[in-house]
């Protein structure tokens, strides 16, 4: 009979049949224990790791500003995971089939090029890596998925590399003037580090906003202040603006807006990893892999318009998003006005064509497409579509004019009918 | 300790009952051994390791034919990993490999290995003498998972292998380009290839507990073989589906693509740890399951 029974039962009385059940009963204990340790362990670290707030020296706000604006972080290097969440409606590969068109994977473009990556930035969560050595040295990357993405510029070389397709973008900063020139402005288009947003978030700070600081933080290992930024204005979209401003070195380690909308954050841009020593420097050595395709900036000077058109692109989503981007546009567009202040400011343009036709008067599947995505709206002003999303919104007349702002669209609508 | 133990005593005193024996480490080390070389001798693992090594072979032939009028593997970054870069050098074909096969051939080969483990000797009547030889219920199941582990070590090694002899015939080697565009030697490469390919093979133990504790459920090889590689696939679908983003990362086959990491520079470690706890969270828990399942059944077979 031995083997018909269980490990240890040496006797074969009656008592068995219940000894047998306990053991199966405890041994079966042993995987259930495991799984419970580990729903503790995930469940409570992170409550355990969020709750112990440094103590720091107390600060004002206006301290707190010049410390930004002092600090002077030459050397680091680090994580940063971004997310943003719009509330773009998800076009998935129809986005990337765009940028395909607009980068010109298949034309004469090369996916490497920045004009069409950084657009990615948009939306999802990224993990981005950042290094700089002063002021010539950078590297940004991209962190795909077995796969990156690198901007690097060591002095007046610019280079762009795209493991995914073994594509490498180049140009020559001073040589080539106004073609290195575009690839860097383009590439420092969508900030990305909490550094970049949290400067332009302050220069939007006047007499419209109210900034405090709110206690303090950990931040990527390091003590970090909080310095809140809100609106005093009602009707924005935006509902605070957070900043964790590293207490050491004045660097902003993360940066959070909220919508007044609630829910998520819009844009939460944060150091997971920091190190303020120098980086190596294989880090900005670059030279392109044997056979990777290199293009080279000065060879795009004919996709020049679809650089601007991803531009235009990226400033209605990232630029409008902030009220001190609200006036770059204006290069873009003719009879661009600005109506209101600060985080108010609704931007007004012609388009100086029919506008989106709405209602009955759009037909086919094209105008129920768009009439689907937008809401109708009708004022003072005629009638026209609302498109939103969770922190810039737009009114497209039927007459062909745009008001476009982080606001709300009771805002939009009576800024429409004020221009009347 | 087990009744399997007392119950060989007398026949293995030659009939004086005596206290029980217990089997030392070196007993242990060759029931292992046993195992091993009994699995590798197998026809079926065999024919799994055949299939794994020719993966690369083909994927090799593939890119040699795509690639000889000059053009560019992979072009637009389809594919899988690192595709684009094998042209340059033969040792991207490890990481491509390796890549294309841990979705599926690898899991695949592991489960149908492990799944076999204790129901396949149940099926085939073998496992109570295994229990009537000295060998005690827990010890013979650490075996059977030690095995399994080993399998999972040997597939990965033979793929990576196989990539790496392809890679070198028909691409040049030397030093390469890391995917953050850094440039390292080609002994360095090699120490990262070999790395990855201990890091593919710790990403199985996951799902070869899985097939193990599935395996003592049963008395029917072929159902615990077909029950692990179905569940493999009904997971991997599940890790594809955006609703169930919440659940995924404590999916098995969630990370597993993170060995990439190690090709980066600096090699980015946290997708690569949260791997190593998955799998070993699977591992502990299943094991133990497999242990509590294994011990206190009836053996029938």
């Amino acid at each position: 009979m031995a083997p018909y029974e269980s490990d240890d039962s040496r006797t074969g009385d009656e008592a068995d049949g219940t000894r047998a059940g306990r053991r199966r009963a405890t041994r079966y204990a042993v995987p259930v224990a495991v799984v419970g340790v580990a729903a503790a362990t995930i469940g409570l670290v992170p409550a355990f790791a969020g709750s112990g707030d440094p103590d720091l020296p107390e600060v004002s706000a206006q301290q707190l500003i010049e410390k930004i604006a002092a600090s002077d972080v030459q050397r680091l290097s680090g994580t940063v995971k971004v997310s943003s969440d719009l509330g773009l409606p998800d076009l998935g590969g129809l986005e990337s089939s765009l940028g395909g068109v607009t980068g010109g994977r298949e034309g004469e473009g090369s996916s490497a090029d920045p004009s069409s990556r950084l657009m990615e930035l948009a939306s999802g969560t990224h993990t981005l890596r950042v290094a700089a050595d002063g002021e010539d040295r950078q590297k940004l990357s991209l962190l795909d998925k077995a796969a990156e993405y690198s901007v690097i510029r060591d002095g007046d070389e610019v280079w762009a590399y795209d493991s995914a397709s073994n594509e490498a973008y180049h140009v020559r900063d001073a040589a080539s003037g106004s073609a290195g020139k575009g690839a860097e402005d383009r590439s420092g288009d969508v900030p990305a580090t909490p550094r970049e947003l949290a400067e332009e978030a302050l220069k939007a700070a006047d007499g419209t906003t109210s900034v405090t600081v709110d206690g303090t933080a950990q931040v990527a290992g390091r003590d970090a202040y909080k310095l809140v930024i809100k609106p005093k204005q009602s009707g924005s979209t935006v509902g605070a603006i957070s900043v964790a401003v590293d207490a050491k070195t004045g660097l902003p380690l993360k940066f959070t807006l909220t919508p007044a909308s609630g829910g998520a954050a819009v844009i939460d841009a944060g150091f997971t990893e920091v190190d303020f020593s120098r980086p190596a420097a294989s880090t900005f050595d670059f030279s392109p892999p044997k056979g990777a395709k290199v293009t080279e900036g000065d060879e795009l000077k004919s996709g020049g318009p679809a650089g601007k058109d991803g531009r235009a692109d990226k400033d209605g989503r990232a630029d409008k998003a902030r009220p001190g981007g609200a006036g770059d546009p204006g290069k873009e567009f003719e009879g661009l006005n600005v109506i209101g202040e600060g985080w108010n400011s609704i931007v007004r343009f012609d388009t100086g064509g029919e506008g989106l036709p709405s209602g009955e008067a759009a037909g086919g599947d094209a105008g129920r497409f768009l009439d689907s995505l937008g809401d109708q709206v009708s004022g003072g002003f005629g009638s026209g579509t609302v498109f939103t999303t969770r922190l810039v919104n737009a009114l497209i007349t039927d007459d062909g004019k745009v008001y476009a702002g982080a606001v709300t669209k009771d805002a939009l609508v009576k800024a429409a009918d004020a221009a009347k | 300790m087990s009744l399997a133990e007392v119950a060989e005593t007398p026949a293995a005193a030659g009939g004086t009952p005596g206290p029980p024996r217990t089997p030392g480490p070196l007993w242990t080390l060759g029931l292992l051994r046993n195992e091993l070389s009994t699995t590798l001798r197998r026809w079926r693992t065999v024919a799994l390791l055949g299939v794994l090594a020719a993966v690369p072979v083909l994927v090799g032939i593939a890119i040699k034919i795509e690639t000889s009028d000059g053009s560019s593997a992979g072009g637009g970054g389809e594919g899988p990993a690192f595709i684009a870069q094998i042209t340059n050098n033969g040792l991207f074909l490890v990481f491509t490999a390796l890549a294309a096969t841990l979705p599926f051939f690898l899991p695949m080969a592991v489960g149908v290995v492990a799944g076999d483990a204790i129901a396949g000797e149940a099926g085939a009547g073998t496992l109570r003498y295994l229990l009537v030889a000295p060998a005690g219920r827990t010890r013979l199941l650490i075996t059977k998972y030690a095995t399994t582990m080993a399998f999972c070590l040997i597939a990965t090694l033979v793929v990576a292998i196989s990539a790496l002899v392809v890679g070198a015939l028909l691409f040049p080697l030397g030093e390469l380009t890391t995917i953050s565009g850094t440039r390292i030697g080609f002994g360095e490469g090699l120490a990262r290839a070999l790395l990855i390919a201990l890091i593919v093979a710790v990403s199985l133990i996951g799902v070869a507990a899985l097939g193990l504790f599935v395996s003592t459920l049963t008395n029917s090889g072929i159902a615990a073989m077909a029950t692990t590689v179905g569940l493999l696939i009904t997971v991997q679908i599940l890790d594809q589906i955006p609703q169930l983003h919440a659940l995924q990362p404590y999916l098995f086959p969630h990370y597993w693509l993170s060995f990439a990491d190690l090709m980066r520079d600096p090699v980015y470690w946290d997708d690569l740890i949260r791997n190593l706890q998955v799998q070993g969270l699977y591992a502990a828990v299943f094991g133990t399951a497999a242990w509590a399942r294994f011990t206190t059944k009836d053996i029938t077979a």
